[in-house]
């Protein structure tokens, strides 16, 4: 727990001003804030103290803190670190066992109310037991770290949504962090892992403007997921061109065609992979010639096999398109005998028309 | 329900049960009609039955020569429709990739713009044929609470898709989903209204071709 | 004594149900082109002579009675069942303003036979005692005297004897093995009896051995107008009787439209067996003749002539080209009216519908469409195969004070018949 502003801690690791305005200005940008605003984050930032973050980690894979400390650009990984006070991380703290277990507690009691939540992982309902940490388990330490913090960012799609351990059939009874908490800001970060640059940009506009920012209809940062993939994609001409690669390994996949028929679920993804790119900007998915796989999305797992074009409905088609042919021609058949019988029986007892039929008798 | 959820369950389970629907309901109705039978036709043949059957299911996509002046407007609508809807449907990538999956074949796409106009196309055609409807008298006589549902779950899936395509709603998921769902409302409807014509006027046309045929009647 | 019901009527329409008849119902789609079709509406501008709607009472018994969609919409209370009141009313679409002829077949996108419906739907409406009175009284007439105008033999054996008297050619009666039986139309008898001796001049200088049957010697079949198939069997089976038990070859349908249909293509289903010999129109006849160069002619008719086709012989037939054969060696001047051939106009008085008295006025404004034509070819002299067309066209004509004499196209080929020595 630091008691120096960030403008201090900076300094003191020997961050110029210069590297420092740089990276106020990209967190701008990031967050589609008009440059207007960089002094005042610069500002706000430099006399911030580092905003305290307890971090857990429950149902995942810790992709998502793999993801985190792979950060960049301007010297992200660093200043990811001189933004927060990581007061809590049973990956990356060096403290274990009670002592780790005393720092959370601590911070929890220093910053009540101020302490910023993060978790990634899903958390399991059908049994306590299923996943525990020092021997409490992952509902009761989420609710009581919960309780006092000040808002809550679900990292990663487990966090968010559920992910993985949520997809059907769900054995452990996995919800996510939304699932449980109704009475506090809560904020996703999805993606499976989710792009760092935007955590430590939701902390950036955390301190800047005390607010958290703004939010679409799954509760993710507009500024980071307001457009999907296939909006942004560089393949989008071949796309509206119907041209398509079929195969991954053949003309079209070579000379970088859409790959829509592969299974690519950009079009109904939201995030900013095809914009902010991965591995310090080199590349993202598509453009490494996969097909988006839709992580940012809630239950992507169980949105058909990721190779699969998204217009080919999920399995189960063909099954049903058997039982409804055997169904129908079953009744069809047994409809189309009664048919033929009452159009045979009418037939057989035809009335014979004689010329003295075909009046009506007078009454 | 959030859209990501709405999306997989028309995708899945809706998907599932209103193709069930639809082809328990029209091999049902097809069954329906074919089984009631027909009797054989006894009069000495002057030409072939079977090869006026098939002549007369392609010859009655073009127009009757004698009315054409008098149908224009009913032609014309038709016609553009029907052309439209089945570029769309045919020949728009998503769907390509929806009848590979299910044939196990494909064939190329149409690029987008193609498929836009199309669609307006479509949209364009079911409106006149709608006008025609109000307004031609027979028509209005003729046209029943399944026709007016027949006329309506078509047009959605044409709208519906385009306000997909072009984003007119977010976020596209959403409006992804909702354009599914309305072909799968199409789907549902199809077997009960006279969109099973779609099937069955190859069957009428062959009865009535096959008779005619028999008869020598080029028709 | 058993009677006419509307129970009856409901029966038939259920036994003439069939598959044709259930895609053709599933099928439509109000388009309304039929009705752009038939001379009842685009002379009326009546949405109710739709050749579709006619059939509504049809309709109904097949979505009820044929279809679970419909037996389970009606069982609801979601659709009306068919009642008396409907066929009444439906007497006048089904009869009145319908000759049979069959455009709107020609025209239905989705490939309707609606006049083949029109026809089996007949079946239910005589049946339930909705048949028009006049084609009552023809098949009354039809059955007990032998033919719809009451003609008996001994008229026709008077009109023989004018015939042989004038011509001294001999017109054979009960000839066993002859090459043709031919037959003959009350009015052909009454009003036309030139079509007999023209035979006669026709078959002599063809070679041919004919003869007519004492038995069977009217060839229209009031059953079919009417729509009983009962009435229809019972009227063939007199042909069918004479011709086998003369063993002729070829039966020969007058210049008559619907007795062809009646005979070639409704006859042996009625019957239920095909025939020994064979059943041609006397056009179909006449071009073979000519074909072989056994029918010869010489000069031409020196008028503008135009040729009214009837409707059984081209949409119900397929007779189409060779009248048009035999009009070309007897006309230099031969035009052809809009429309002419498949898409012929009827002359509004088919199907029957000629013999409904009530229904005269619609026929007459029906008519219009006839007018139209042969005011467009501004021909001398209308020729045409069938007598019933023929007299329609006259009082037609009459009605609209037309000058234009009409002609039986086999007694106009006998005028210019290549005189032998």
């Amino acid at each position: 727990m630091s008691q120096k502003t960030i403008g201090a801690s900076l300094r003191s690791q020997g961050i110029s001003r210069r590297g420092f305005l740089k990276f106020c200005a990209a967190t701008a940008s990031m967050l589609a804030l008009p440059p207007a605003v960089i002094p005042q984050i610069a500002h706000a930032l430099e006399n911030a103290k580092r905003q305290s973050v307890i971090w857990l980690s429950f149902q995942e894979c810790t992709g998502c803190t793999e993801s985190l400390t792979r950060s960049h650009a301007p010297t992200l990984e660093n200043l990811v670190f001189d933004l927060l006070s990581l007061d809590y991380h049973h990956t990356l703290q060096a403290a274990s066992g009670d002592a780790a277990e005393h720092a959370r507690e601590l911070a929890m009691e220093a910053n009540k109310g101020e302490y910023l939540l993060i978790v990634d992982g899903s958390i399991p309902t059908a049994n306590k037991g299923y996943s525990t940490i020092a021997g409490i388990s992952n509902i009761d330490m989420f609710h009581e770290v919960a309780k006092d913090a000040k808002a809550i960012v679900a990292v990663g799609t487990c966090a968010a949504y559920g992910g993985l351990p949520k997809a059907e059939p769900n054995p452990t009874g996995a919800v996510s962090v939304e699932d449980l908490i109704t009475d506090k800001p809560v904020i996703n970060v999805p993606g499976c892992p989710p792009i760092p640059m935007v955590i430590t940009g939701i902390v950036a506009h955390f301190l800047t403007f005390n607010t958290l920012p703004e939010l679409d209809s799954l509760k993710r940062p507009l500024s980071f997921y307001g457009q999907n993939i296939h909006d942004r994609c560089y393949r989008r001409p071949f796309y509206e061109r119907a041209q398509f690669a079929e195969t991954f390994d053949d003309e079209g996949a070579k000379k970088g065609w859409c790959l829509y028929k592969l299974g690519c679920k950009g079009p109904t993804t939201y995030n900013a992979c095809a914009t902010a790119k991965w591995n310090e900007g080199v590349s993202f998915p598509i453009e490494a010639g996969h097909g988006c796989i839709g992580c940012s999305e809630p239950d992507f797992w169980d949105a058909g096999s990721f190779y699969k074009a998204l217009s080919v409905p999920l399995s189960g088609t063909a099954q049903a398109a058997g039982y409804a042919v055997a169904a129908g021609a079953a009744m069809g058949v047994a409809a189309g005998a009664m048919n033929m019988a009452k159009r045979n029986s009418a037939r057989k007892t035809h009335e014979t028309v004689s010329i003295d039929d075909l009046e009506r008798e007078q009454s | 329900m959030n859209y990501a959820e709405f999306l997989i369950w028309v995708r899945g389970d809706a998907f599932h049960w209103s193709l069930a629907i639809f082809i328990f309901g029209v091999t049902l109705r097809l069954l329906e009609i074919i089984l009631i039978g027909r009797k054989a036709n006894l009069a000495e043949k002057r030409g072939s039955g079977v090869a006026g059957g098939i002549r007369t299911i392609f010859t009655r996509f073009m127009p009757n020569q004698a009315v054409l002046p008098r149908v224009m407007h009913t032609l014309v609508a038709g016609y553009v429709f029907h052309i439209g809807f089945f570029i769309v449907l045919l020949f728009f990538a998503p769907h390509v990739a929806l009848f590979e999956a299910a044939f196990g074949f494909g064939w190329p796409a149409l690029p987008n713009g193609v498929i836009d106009f199309a669609t307006i196309m479509a949209i364009l055609g079911l409106i006149a044929v709608l006008i025609n409807r109000l307004r031609n008298p027979v028509q209005r006589m003729l046209t029943g609470f399944g026709d007016w549902v027949a006329w309506f779950v078509t047009l959605l899936p044409l709208v519906t898709g385009f306000m997909a395509f072009h984003h007119l709603v977010e976020p596209y998921p959403l409006m992804l989903a909702l354009h599914i769902l309305s072909v799968e409302l199409l789907l549902i409807v199809f077997p009960f209204t006279k969109l099973m014509h779609t099937f069955t006027l190859f069957l009428a046309r062959y009865y009535t071709g096959e008779n005619a045929g028999h008869r020598g009647v080029e028709i | 004594m058993s009677s006419a019901s509307f129970e009856r009527g409901y029966h038939a329409f259920k036994e003439q149900i069939d598959s044709s008849v259930a895609a053709y119902f599933q099928s439509c789609v109000s388009c309304g082109m039929c009705a752009e079709a038939c001379l009842f509406y685009t002379e009326t501008n009546n949405p109710e002579y739709t050749p579709i709607y006619k059939l509504e009472p049809l309709r109904k018994v097949w979505e009820q009675e044929y279809t679970l969609w419909g037996w389970l919409k009606s069982s609801i209370g979601l659709s009306r069942k068919l009642n008396d009141d409907d066929l009444k009313q439906w007497q006048h679409y089904i009869y009145d303003s319908c000759t049979l002829c069959g455009r709107c077949s020609m025209v239905c996108p989705v490939g309707n036979d609606i006049v083949s419906m029109i026809r089996k739907a007949r079946e239910g409406m005589v049946a339930a005692g909705h048949a028009p009175e006049g084609q009552i009284g023809a098949s009354k007439r039809a059955v007990t005297i032998g033919s719809p105008m009451g003609v008996k033999l001994p008229a026709l054996q008077a009109q023989v004897r004018h015939i042989e008297k004038d011509t001294g050619l001999t017109i054979p009666f009960d000839t066993e093995g002859a090459d043709y039986m031919v037959l003959l139309s009350s009015m052909e008898i009454m009003n036309f009896p030139e079509y007999l001796e023209a035979i006669a001049r026709i078959m002599k200088q063809a070679g041919k051995t004919w003869t007519l049957s004492s038995q069977a010697f009217e060839a229209t079949n009031s059953g079919i107008q009417i729509g009983s198939t009962d009435i229809a069997r019972e009227l063939v089976s007199r042909v069918v009787n004479a011709a086998e038990s003369l063993k002729v070859k070829t039966v020969i349908s007058p210049e008559c439209g619907h007795a062809y249909t009646a005979i070639r293509w409704e006859g042996p289903n009625l019957m239920g067996r095909s025939f020994d010999f064979k059943v041609k129109h006397i056009v179909e006849v006449l071009d073979e003749l000519r074909a072989q160069g056994l029918l010869k002619t010489e000069g031409f008719e020196e008028q503008r002539l135009t040729f009214h086709d009837p409707c059984q012989l081209v949409r119900r037939g397929g007779v189409v080209q060779q009248p048009r054969n035999l009009m070309n060696m007897i006309s230099e001047d031969f035009v052809e009216m809009p429309d002419a051939g498949m898409m012929n106009w009827c002359c509004g008085g088919g199907g029957g519908a000629a013999a409904i008295e009530e229904a005269e006025e619609l026929r007459t404004q029906a008519f219009m469409c006839k007018k139209n034509q042969l005011d467009e070819v501004k021909a001398d002299a209308l020729v045409t195969a069938c007598a019933n067309c023929r007299i329609v066209m006259e009082e037609g004509l009459e009605a609209y004070d037309m000058d234009i004499p009409i002609l039986g196209l086999t007694e106009l080929l006998a005028e210019h018949l290549v005189e032998e020595n």
